[in-house]
Formats: structure tokens, sequence, C-alpha cells
């Protein structure tokens, strides 16, 4: 037995070795990743759990947790406030998620030319992306300040009166739209980068074809520029529907919960109500909701997102 | 097995080609205006700011656009005229920024390492769950997130906004992630002959490697931090431990609102992460265009 194990042995520790090197390999891996994966347990994971049980009881953070079983999605469906601040939040998703990327996209066109100081414009559209915060919020909430502002001054000078925006329900809503606008750099910079990424001889092939203008626009632009405009798209609706510093800081949900965001509820009911419960109810469904429609643009991406990669071989339908 | 997307995104994380010139003047002319006209629309609001922080305070309702005097002073006095001590909540923000900085930076470079270089079990899996955890809204984890901080006693103190950062960001690590991937091998196999180990490889090689993909991380994150309000806002409710973003929103609830100190407060909170900007502009930029997101 020993003897016939002998002829093994002569291979036996080379494949040792690469055993122990994959060993070694995948310990160190472990170690690179261990603080994501620790992160990742501890304040994802974790709290996802924590959060889908929580949403079947009542508690306040202090007196002990109570099982209410479906209770609070059964109030959530009863509450006013609930629909309110869903219907605030698609307004304005509806509003400034196409807004947002055909105005970036716009100006992407412009300043991905090869012109004199397009560096200098490009800091100019991209700078307000980089404020977004408090005092972002708090300069447009004077620039809209219905008599002194710089919007109604301007709007008087063109003999114009302008509406009292952020205090007057029936405008503040957009309001925090041309807002959020003002603020849209982040999509600008991929388009830009998408569009440079476009080979030249694409154009030019199309203009020898002879294409116009507008046929390169469409039959070569778009399509190539279609991975971005998905990626931006879902970026941005997830973004949106968490929105939250705006409507906090500019409104704080009024005037009569014309500007309720989500988020802005959500917030309220877990943190001055201390509805932990009912709070995080609430967040499942928003999440569910963002998942519905990550999906639908996810799942319409195959009928007009082209990847280059994918010519010649199978172009999904 | 590159994993996921690596592949491809490598593939094409190639030098730009620039598009075709325009070479007609008049296309050249319409260009301009559009540009011209639209830049103006975008800084207007911050000229407005600028001279509206200047102003004496008997004349900010007045539409004239410069001040008359030049009220410097509404600078100094922003800082404490409601009570906050705005050098303080500077101090504070500062602390929490570049503690988050540093945090990521380490830690998503690690773990971008892990994820571009090495092999493992279940490693593809793993590649997977980071990405899905970029799509998972905050408000899912936030309710259970402070109660765990409240639980550990953390509330009214900076380590919930500080402690996460070190523990990478799903969004940092594939970016770094697809910069190394495009580094050739031959770098850290030299190295690891003579005898470097993983951190040495990380910091010593692979991170000068990336200077840019690092620059934008440490500039996302460092504007995201600093601009962030919501999450000082549900673990820090004493004044003294309040962040800039957090102050500036305390202004904004004041009762009568002193609109030109408000608008000096609210510039000097906007004036780091432009700074910064402008520093790190050439970094970033080409750090964003080079990852490839298309």
């Amino acid at each position: 037995m020993i003897k016939s194990a002998k002829p093994l042995a002569a291979t036996e520790p080379v494949w040792n070795k690469r055993a122990a090197f994959n060993r070694r390999e995948a310990i160190a891996f472990y170690l690179c990743i261990s603080p994501w994966l620790i992160g990742f347990v501890v304040f994802v994971a974790g709290p996802m759990l924590a959060s889908f049980l929580l949403s079947f009881t009542r508690w306040d953070y202090f007196t002990p947790i109570k099982w209410v079983g479906t209770r609070n999605y059964e109030r959530i469906m009863e509450d006013e406030a609930f629909w309110t601040s869903l219907r605030v939040t698609f307004t304005f998703a509806a509003l400034y998620v196409p807004l947002s990327q055909i105005i970036s996209l716009g100006v992407a066109l412009l300043l991905a030319q090869k012109i004199k100081g397009v560096s200098f414009f490009r800091t100019i559209f991209y700078l307000p992306a980089i404020l977004s915060g408090t005092a972002y919020v708090v300069l447009w909430v004077w620039l809209f300040e219905p008599d002194k502002g710089l919007i109604n001054n301007l709007l008087d000078g063109l003999g114009i009166k302008g509406p009292r925006w952020l205090s007057d329900p029936n405008t503040a809503l957009y309001a925090l739209v041309i807002m959020s606008l003002w603020g849209l750099g982040s999509s600008l910079i991929t388009y830009i980068a998408g569009l440079k990424g476009i080979p030249e001889q694409f154009y030019e092939a199309a203009e020898l074809d002879g294409a116009g203008k507008f046929g390169r626009f469409r039959y070569i632009t778009i399509p190539m520029l279609s991975p971005t405009i998905f990626f931006n798209l879902v970026l941005v609706l997830i973004q949106t529907f968490q929105s939250y510093t705006t409507a906090a800081v500019a409104t704080g949900g009024g005037p009569l919960d014309s500007t309720l965001f989500y988020l802005v509820y959500l917030y309220r009911r877990a943190f001055v109500n201390q509805e932990a419960g009912y709070a995080a109810a609430l967040a499942w469904i928003l999440f569910i909701i963002i998942l519905l429609f990550t999906l639908l643009v996810v799942r319409s991406s195959s009928a007009w997102v082209y990847y280059e990669n994918e010519a010649g071989k199978e172009r999904r339908k | 097995m590159r994993g996921l997307f690596g592949k491809r995104f490598a593939a094409e994380a190639i030098p730009l080609s620039g598009t075709r010139s325009w070479r007609r003047i008049g296309g050249l002319f319409v260009i301009y205006t559009v540009l011209a006209v639209g830049s103006l629309l975008y800084i207007l609001p911050l000229v407005w700011m600028f001279l509206t922080s200047l102003k004496p305070s008997y004349q900010v309702s007045s539409p004239d656009w410069l001040p008359d005097p030049f009220e410097w002073s509404n600078y100094p006095r922003s800082f404490t005229y409601t009570g906050l001590d705005f050098g303080k909540l500077y101090l504070n923000s500062f602390v929490i920024t570049i503690l988050n900085v540093v945090g990521t930076m380490v830690s998503s470079t690690f773990v971008a390492y892990g994820f571009a270089r090495l092999r493992a079990p279940g490693k593809n899996l793993l590649f997977i769950v980071l990405l899905a955890t970029m799509m998972i809204p905050f408000p899912v984890t936030m309710v259970p997130t402070f109660a765990l901080f409240n639980f550990l006693g953390w509330i009214d103190t900076l380590l919930p906004v500080i402690v996460p950062a070190f523990f990478g960001n799903a969004f940092n690590i594939f970016l770094l992630r697809q910069f190394l991937m495009t580094i050739p091998i031959e770098f850290e196999e030299a190295a690891r002959i003579d005898g470097a180990n993983t951190p040495q490889i990380i910091f010593r090689i692979m991170m000068p490697l990336i200077l840019p993909a690092e620059a934008a991380v440490a500039v996302l994150t460092f504007q995201n931090t600093w601009n962030d309000y919501l999450t000082p806002q549900i673990y820090i409710r004493d004044q003294s431990l309040y962040t800039v973003a957090q102050g500036i929103r305390f202004l904004r609830g004041s009762i009568n609102p002193q609109w030109e100190l408000m608008m000096a407060a609210a510039l000097l909170a906007m004036l780091p992460v432009v700074i910064l900007y402008l520093l790190a502009q050439r970094f970033f930029i080409e750090g964003i265009t080079l990852t490839g997101i298309k």
C-alpha cells in the first residue's frame, strides 16, 4: 500500500503547491474585500432584514417591539398623506427626469464639440451640480422670494407679475423642478463622455452615405449613446424617488402638502413621530416602487439600447 | 473570468477620440450664442447671491443689483448671528469630510483590488451582490441603522457619519475596479518577485497608477459628505456637533430671515467644494470620462 502510493508522491507536491497558492490568493481576496463584506452585513443585509421584520411591528425605538402583522401596510393604504406624497413624488419625477435628460443631452451635444473655450463652459454648467445641498436650496429660496427675489425681479422687468412660487401650493412643486434642473451637471458629464466615445469614422461614413445633420443624430448619435442614456435614466430615476433635501429645506413639504416628497414624509414618520415600524413599511413600499421602475427601464432597454460589442453577433431584440 | 462587466469596460476605457469639429462659421456662431446665453442663466444665481451677500440689510429688498455701500462685514457677522457658532460647524464638517474621504479611498481601493486582481471561489457572486447594493435605496436601511447606532449610544456623536465610510462604497469600488483592470498585470508581478506584499502593491504601485480615479473618488466623496444633510440630520441633534449643511438649514428656519447674512453664510458653505473642484477638475473629468460609463 505504502509502496503503491509512492509513484503519486512525485506529482503530489506540485499539486499541493498550486492548491496552497490558490488558497493563499483566496485568503488575500477575502482579506481585501473584508471591509466591504463586513459593511455589507452590518449596514446593508442586516438592516434590510431588520427593516423587513420591523415593517410588521409597532416600535418607538424604546419600549418593547410589538408584532402587529400586516397592520402597518393596511394603515398605509388608508393614509391620505401617503397617497399625497406618492402623487407629489411621481409628478416631480415625471417632470424632472425627462426634462433633465433632454436639457443635459442638448447641452452635452454643444459641449462635446471641439471648439475653443469649451472647458470654460463645461465648468460653468457643471458648477451647480457640485453645490447640491442645503446652501444650494437656500440660494434658490432667495431667488424665488415673491417680492425681492431675482426671478420675480426679472419677470417684473418684462412686465410679468411673477407667481408666489414656493408659498403657493399651485406653483411650489414646479419651483422645485426648476430649482433641481439647475444642478443637472452629473448627467451632462456622462453624456459628454459618451458622445466623445463615438468613433468619428461613423459620422464620416454616414456623411458619405448622404446623411444630413439630423440623420446622423438619429441613426448614429442616439443608438451609440443609448447605453449612456440608459445608465443616466436608471441613476436619475433612483435618485429622484429619494429626493429629500430640496423639499425638506425649501418648503418642509408645504404649502398644503403640495411638495410632500415621499422621503420627507418617511423622515417625519420615522424620526419625528418615532414610528419605526410604520416608517419601515413605508420604506419597503418605496423600495418596491423603485425596483419596479428600474426593472421597467431595464426590460425596455433591450428594445432601444444598442451595445456596440454585440453588433454582428446577436443583436438583442 | 474577469467578472461581470470587466472585459467590455476595460476594452472601452481607451483614450477618447474627439468628435468632428464644426466647420461652418455660422454653426459656430449659433453654438457660442446658445452656450453664452445658457451659461449666463447658470451663473446668474451665483452672481445675485454674491451681490446680495454684500448688501446692507436695508437694501436687501431693493431690486438694484449693486450693493451700496459694499457691506463686507456681513461675512464675519454671518458666522454668529443666530447663535450658532459657524467656526465650530466648519470644524465638524471638515473632520467628518476628511475622515470620510480617507476611509472611503483606502477601503474602496483594497476591495477594488481584490475584485480586479485576485481569484477566489464565490468572487463573481459577491461582485454581483456588490453591484446590486447600489440599487438599494437608503431609506430601506435608514430606520434599523438608526436603531443600531442608538443601541450603541452613538447618537449625538460624529461616529455614525464617519465610521461607515471605512467599509467602502459600492460605486467607488466599482469605479476603481474598472480602472485597475486596465493596468497591465506585469507591474505587480515584477513587484511580487521583488517581495512586495499586497498592501505594498496597493499603496505603492496601484494607487499612484490610478491617480485620476482616486482623485475622482476623493472629490466625489468630499462633495457628497460636505453637502449631505439627511444623514447628519438623523444622528446629530446637538447644535455644537452640527455640520455646516445643518447650520445653513437652521438659518433657513429662522422666523425673521436676514437674507444678506444667509447668502453670505451659504456662499461660505459652498466655497470648500468649489475650490476643491477647481483644483481637481482636470483629474476629475478624466476620472469620470475614463471609467467608460456608457
